[in-house]
C-alpha cells in the first residue's frame, strides 16, 4: 500500500481538538493486549502507509507510520538487509503490526544488548502534535545532534506526545550465517555465565536462558562462528531462526502459560531465585519474562531491589501499564502538556499522565 | 524570564551570589577576580569570548545541589563546564551569571564487570574510562578526538561522537543512566544499570541538550569487551569522487567498518607534514578503513574491502603490517585538525552531515564556495557516517576575514540542510550554530524545542541564550537572509 494520509489525519486531529474529544491512535492493533486508551475516539494509521526512501546504501529507511513490519522486513530482506533491533510484531503472523506502533511501544528484541534498541535505530521523525501542527526532527543522517532528541523521546511514548506520520530508520546489512549454540546452565548461574560470555570478543547477537539451558546466537562469517564455536564448546545448529523468532513474538511454548505474565526489567546478572519453569531470560539477563500470581507491590519491589522495573504485560485485567517513577513525574506531565496541550492522545496509557 | 531586566541590580546579585557560594563552598572553590575569570572566558572555540560573572569548582552533588538552589533563588544564569573542549561554544559564559566548573567531579566510582557497565561522575575523562576499563578487557566506545582531555558529562551534553560511530554509536547509544540536577536544585535519576527504563525516554532529551536541561553529576555507561583485532586499511584514490563512491560500494557490500574516515589534498599535506605519518602525498583523497571485530572475520573482512578499494579506482592499497603502522595511520587523522593549524594562523571547523550519496555534490559544492570566499578549505570526514568536517582557513588579524569565514560556514551548513542533511553532526549548536538552527527548523518546532526546555528549567537559567534560536532571532536572520537575496535553493522544504 502507498497512500499518504497526512492531510486527512491532521483533519482529524484539528477537529477533535475543536470538539475537545480524546483519540485513541491505532495501527495494525497487534497489541491491543496492552492496556488500551480510554478515548472518546479513535485515529486509524494503517491506511497511511508506504515506503518514502529506501536506498540500501544509504543504510536507512523512511516510511509512513502505518506501514507494516511484514513488508518493510519483507522489502529490507530482499537487498539483504534488516532491522537489527528485531522489533517483535506480536500479531500472529497475519502481517497487521505497524512500524507506527512498534516505535510507539518501543519493545526491541533479542538483539538488544549487542545491537541496539528501536530507540538507537531512530533517525527522525514527522508527527502531528496535539493542535494538529505538523512538525518534523531528526533527519536521515545517522548523527545528528541539532536541537533536542525529540524522535527518540517518541520512542516507547506509546502515541501520548504525538501521532507518528513517518518514521526514518537505520538499518543493517543480514549477517552472513546465523548459528546458535545450546548448552544447560541452571538458572541461578545463567546470569553470570552469560555475562562472562558478553564480555568475550565473539560475534554475539542474543543471549537468552529458558527451561535450562543457554541459547547463545551467533552472526558473522562462517570462519568466524566456526572459530567462536571452537572456543566455546557446546552444541552448534544453524537451524535457530525459530527458536529465536519464538521468543520474539512470545509463541514459543514457554509462552503458553496462563498466570498473569510480568516483564521484568533489571541489571543483567540478576540472580533471582525464581520457580525454573515459570521464567524466560533474554537480553542476556536484562530482560525477564515471569508467569507469577504474586502481588503488584511484592513483584516490583523485588524489582526495584535489583536495580530494576517491572510491569505487568499479559494475562490480566485490567493491565496497569508502565508507570514513570515518582520522581520524574512533574517532567512528564510538563512534557505531555507541551505536545498535547488538550490532553487528547491515549489518554490513561501511561500511568500518571492525564 | 529575566526579573527586573530593566534595572541592573547584577552588581547587588553578583554580590549576594558570592556570599552564597562562599557559605557552601570552601574559599578557594569560588573564583571571582578577573585574573581568575580568564581562563574560563571560552571554550574550545575560542573566537567567541565573554568573561564569566563568576566562576565555582564543584566536587560533590550536594553542593551542586546548594549552588544550583541558591543560582535559582538568586536568579541567576548557570553555565555548566566540563574541560571545555566543545567546539561550538557550548560552555560560553555569562556576563552575569555563574560558570559551574565541574571537571573536579574525576572519580570512576564503579567498574561493574558483571553487568558490563561503569558508573563514573561527570568530571571523568573519556580516555581515562577506557584506560581504567582495559586491564579488564572492557573499553567505553565513543571516542571524540578530544577523548584524552573532554570529560563524560560534556560528552552527554554534546552527545559526542567519534570515528566508531557507524558501528558502536554516539554517547546516547552507551549511556544507560544518568543522574541530573535540575535547575531548583532537585537530584533526578533517570534510567540505571537496566537496557531501559520505565515513562518517556529521558535519556534520549538528555543526551544532546548543551546543558540547556540539567546538570549531569553522574552517568552509568555500557562497557564494550575489547575486539580481538583490529586493523585498518589505507586507500589513496586520484580523485575524490572515487574515494566517495569506495565509501558507499564498502557499506553497500554488508561491511559496516569499526572506522571509515576521509581525507582530502590540503588535510593529507597538513597532516603529513605536522607527524609524518607516511601518507601518499600525491593523493586526492585517502580512505582509512578500520575492522574491528573477532580475528577470522577481521582476516576475510580485510580482504575483501582491499578489493573493494581496487575495484573502485584506488591507487594504493596498504594493510597497517603491524600495530605500530596502525597507529600511525590514525595518528595522522588524529592529528588533522592541529595539523591544518599550523598552515593557517585560524581555521574554522565546520560540523554538518549529510547523506553520503549527496557526497560528491556536497564537495563540487564547497570547492566552488571556496573559491567564491577566497578561503581555503581542508576536509576532514567520517565517511561512513556522512559527518563532514570541512576546515575553513582563515586569519583572524585580518579585517573581515572571521565574518567572511562564518559567512561561508554558513552556506555549508545551508548546503548540508538542502540535501537532507543537518546542520550539526556531533559538535552541537552552542552559540555558533544558531542561525543555522533557523535553517533547519521550523518556528513550530523551535516553539517545541523551548516549551521542552521549559518542562524541566521553566524559569530559563540553565544555560540560557545557547543550542535553540529565539524565534525572534530567525525572524531577523530570514529578513536579512532574503534581503540579501542569498537564500540558497528556495524551491526546498526546511525543515
Amino acid at each position: 500500500m502507498n497512500q499518504d494520509l497526512s492531510l486527512d489525519l491532521r483533519a482529524y486531529v484539528k477537529e477533535a481538538v475543536a470538539k475537545r474529544q480524546s483519540l485513541t491512535i491505532i495501527g495494525g492493533g497487534s497489541k491491543d493486549f496492552l492496556q488500551a486508551a480510554n478515548a472518546d475516539g479513535l485515529l486509524h494509521l494503517s491506511g497511511h502507509a508506504g515506503v518514502i526512501d529506501y536506498e540500501p546504501g544509504e543504510l536507512f529507511i523512511t516510511v509512513r507510520a502505518g506501514t507494516t513490519l511484514a513488508e518493510i522486513e519483507a522489502m529490507l530482506l530482499r537487498h539483504n538487509q534488516m532491522l537489527a533491533c528485531e522489533p517483535p510484531h506480536f500479531d500472529h503472523g497475519n502481517k497487521t503490526a505497524t512500524l507506527g506502533g512498534a516505535v510507539a511501544c518501543g519493545f526491541s528484541g533479542s538483539r538488544r544488548p549487542f545491537a541496539g534498541s528501536v530507540r538507537d535505530h531512530i533517525l527522525g521523525v514527522r508527527l502531528l502534535n496535539g493542535d494538529g501542527e505538523l512538525l518534523q526532527f531528526g533527519g536521515q543522517v545517522m548523527k545528528n545532534v541539532a536541537g533536542f532528541d525529540v524522535s527518540r523521546l517518541m520512542v516507547g511514548a506509546r502515541g501520548t506526545l504525538g501521532v507518528l506520520l513517518e518514521i526514518s530508520l537505520k538499518v543493517l546489512p543480514k549477517p552472513e550465517l546465523e548459528a546458535t549454540i545450546v548448552f544447560a546452565c541452571p538458572q541461578l548461574d545463567a546470569p553470570r555465565r552469560m555475562s562472562a560470555l558478553a564480555r568475550r570478543s565473539m560475534p554475539l547477537s542474543a543471549l537468552a536462558w529458558v527451561e535450562g539451558h543457554v541459547y547463545m546466537r551467533l552472526e558473522g562469517t562462517q570462519a568466524a562462528i566456526r572459530a567462536t564455536q571452537t572456543q566455546v564448546g557446546g552444541d552448534l545448529t544453524t537451524s535457530s531462526a525459530n527458536f529465536w523468532q519464538s521468543v520474539r513474538e512470545q509463541t514459543h511454548p514457554f509462552f503458553q502459560q496462563h498466570q498473569p505474565l510480568w516483564r521484568l526489567s533489571l541489571p543483567p546478572a540478576s540472580a533471582m531465585a525464581l520457580p525454573e519453569s515459570a521464567v524466560l531470560m533474554d537480553w542476556c539477563g536484562a530482560l525477564r519474562w515471569w508467569y507469577t500470581d504474586k502481588p503488584a507491590a511484592e513483584i516490583e519491589a523485588m524489582a526495584r531491589e535489583q536495580g530494576g522495573y517491572a510491569y505487568l504485560f499479559r494475562n490480566s485485567l485490567p493491565v496497569v501499564g508502565v508507570t514513570p517513577p515518582a520522581g520524574l513525574l512533574a517532567i512528564h506531565q510538563r512534557l505531555k502538556k507541551s505536545f498535547d496541550p488538550h490532553g487528547i492522545f491515549n489518554p490513561g496509557i501511561m500511568g500518571g499522565l492525564a | 524570564m529575566q526579573t527586573e531586566s530593566t534595572i541592573n541590580d547584577w552588581p547587588q546579585r553578583r554580590s549576594a551570589l558570592i556570599k552564597g557560594l562562599c557559605a557552601i563552598l570552601p574559599q578557594a572553590a569560588v573564583l571571582s577576580e578577573t585574573e581568575e575569570l580568564r581562563p574560563y572566558e571560552c571554550d574550545a572555540l575560542s573566537a567567541y569570548r565573554k568573561l564569566p560573572g563568576v566562576v565555582c569548582l564543584v566536587e560533590t552533588v550536594q553542593q551542586v545541589q546548594a549552588v544550583l538552589r541558591l543560582c535559582h533563588q538568586l536568579q541567576v544564569p548557570v553555565v555548566p563546564r566540563g574541560a571545555g573542549t566543545g567546539l561550538s561554544g557550548g560552555a560560553l559564559p555569562h556576563e552575569e551569571g555563574l560558570l559551574l566548573g565541574l571537571a573536579k567531579m574525576g572519580q570512576i566510582l564503579e567498574i561493574d564487570m558483571e553487568n558490563l557497565c561503569a558508573v563514573v561522575q561527570p568530571g571523568v575523562r573519556n580516555q581515562a574510562l577506557s584506560e581504567t576499563a582495559r586491564p579488564l578487557g572492557l573499553y567505553y566506545a565513543p571516542d571524540p578526538s578530544s577523548q584524552i582531555a573532554c570529560t563524560i558529562g560534556g560528552n552527554v551534553a554534546e552527545n559526542s561522537g567519534g570515528v566508531h560511530c557507524l558501528k558502536y554509536g554516539l554517547t546516547v547509544h552507551n549511556v544507560i543512566g544518568l543522574k541530573i540536577v535540575t535547575m531548583a536544585g532537585e537530584l533526578l535519576e533517570i534510567g540505571g544499570k537496566t537496557l531501559d527504563a520505565p515513562g518517556y525516554d529521558l535519556l534520549a532529551l538528555m543526551c544532546g541538550s548543551e546543558g540547556l536541561l540539567g546538570v549531569v553529576v553522574e552517568v552509568t555507561v555500557r562497557l564494550l569487551p575489547l575486539p580481538e583485532r583490529a586493523q585498518v586499511v589505507l586507500a589513496a584514490f586520484a580523485d575524490v569522487e572515487k574515494a566517495g563512491t569506495a565509501v558507499g560500494n564498502i557499506i553497500a557490500a554488508g561491511i559496516i567498518p569499526a572506522g571509515l574516515e576521509m581525507m582530502d589534498k590540503l588535510a593529507i599535506q597538513a597532516a603529513e607534514d605536522f607527524v609524518h605519518a607516511n601518507y601518499p602525498t600525491q593523493a586526492a583523497a585517502i580512505l582509512l578503513c578500520e575492522l574491528d571485530g573477532a580475528n577470522a572475520e577481521v582476516s576475510e573482512c580485510i580482504m575483501r574491502v582491499r578489493q573493494i578499494m581496487m575495484d573502485s579506482g584506488a591507487f594504493e592499497v596498504r594493510t597497517a603490517k603491524d600495530e605500530a603502522e596502525r597507529a600511525a595511520f590514525w595518528q595522522g587523522r588524529k592529528a588533522a585538525f592541529p595539523a591544518v593549524g599550523r598552515i593557517a594562523p585560524d581555521y574554522y571547523c565546520m560540523d554538518g552531515t549529510i547523506p553520503r550519496r549527496s557526497l560528491p555534490k556536497v564537495l563540487t559544492h564547497i570547492a566552488e564556495l571556496s573559491e567564491q570566499f577566497g578561503l581555503p578549505v581542508a576536509n576532514v570526514f567520517h565517511a561512513g557516517d556522512g559527518n563532514l568536517h570541512p576546515l575553513i582557513l582563515f586569519d583572524a588579524n585580518r579585517d573581515g576575514e572571521l565574518r567572511k569565514a562564518e559567512a561561508f560556514g554558513l552556506r555549508i551548513l545551508e548546503l548540508c540542510v538542502s540535501v537532507g542533511g543537518t546542520i550539526t553532526g556531533e559538535h552541537g549548536v552552542g552559540v555558533e550554530k544558531l542561525d543555522g538552527m533557523c535553517e533547519q527548523f521550523k518556528p513550530l518546532e523551535l516553539s517545541q524545542f523551548h516549551s521542552v526546555k521549559a518542562a524541566f528549567d521553566p524559569d530559563g537559567l540553565l544555560n540560557p541564550g545557547k543550542a535553540v534560536p529565539t524565534l525572534h532571532r530567525c525572524a531577523e536572520f530570514g529578513a536579512m537572509h532574503v534581503q540579501q537575496g542569498q537564500l540558497s535553493h528556495p524551491e526546498l522544504e526546511r525543515f
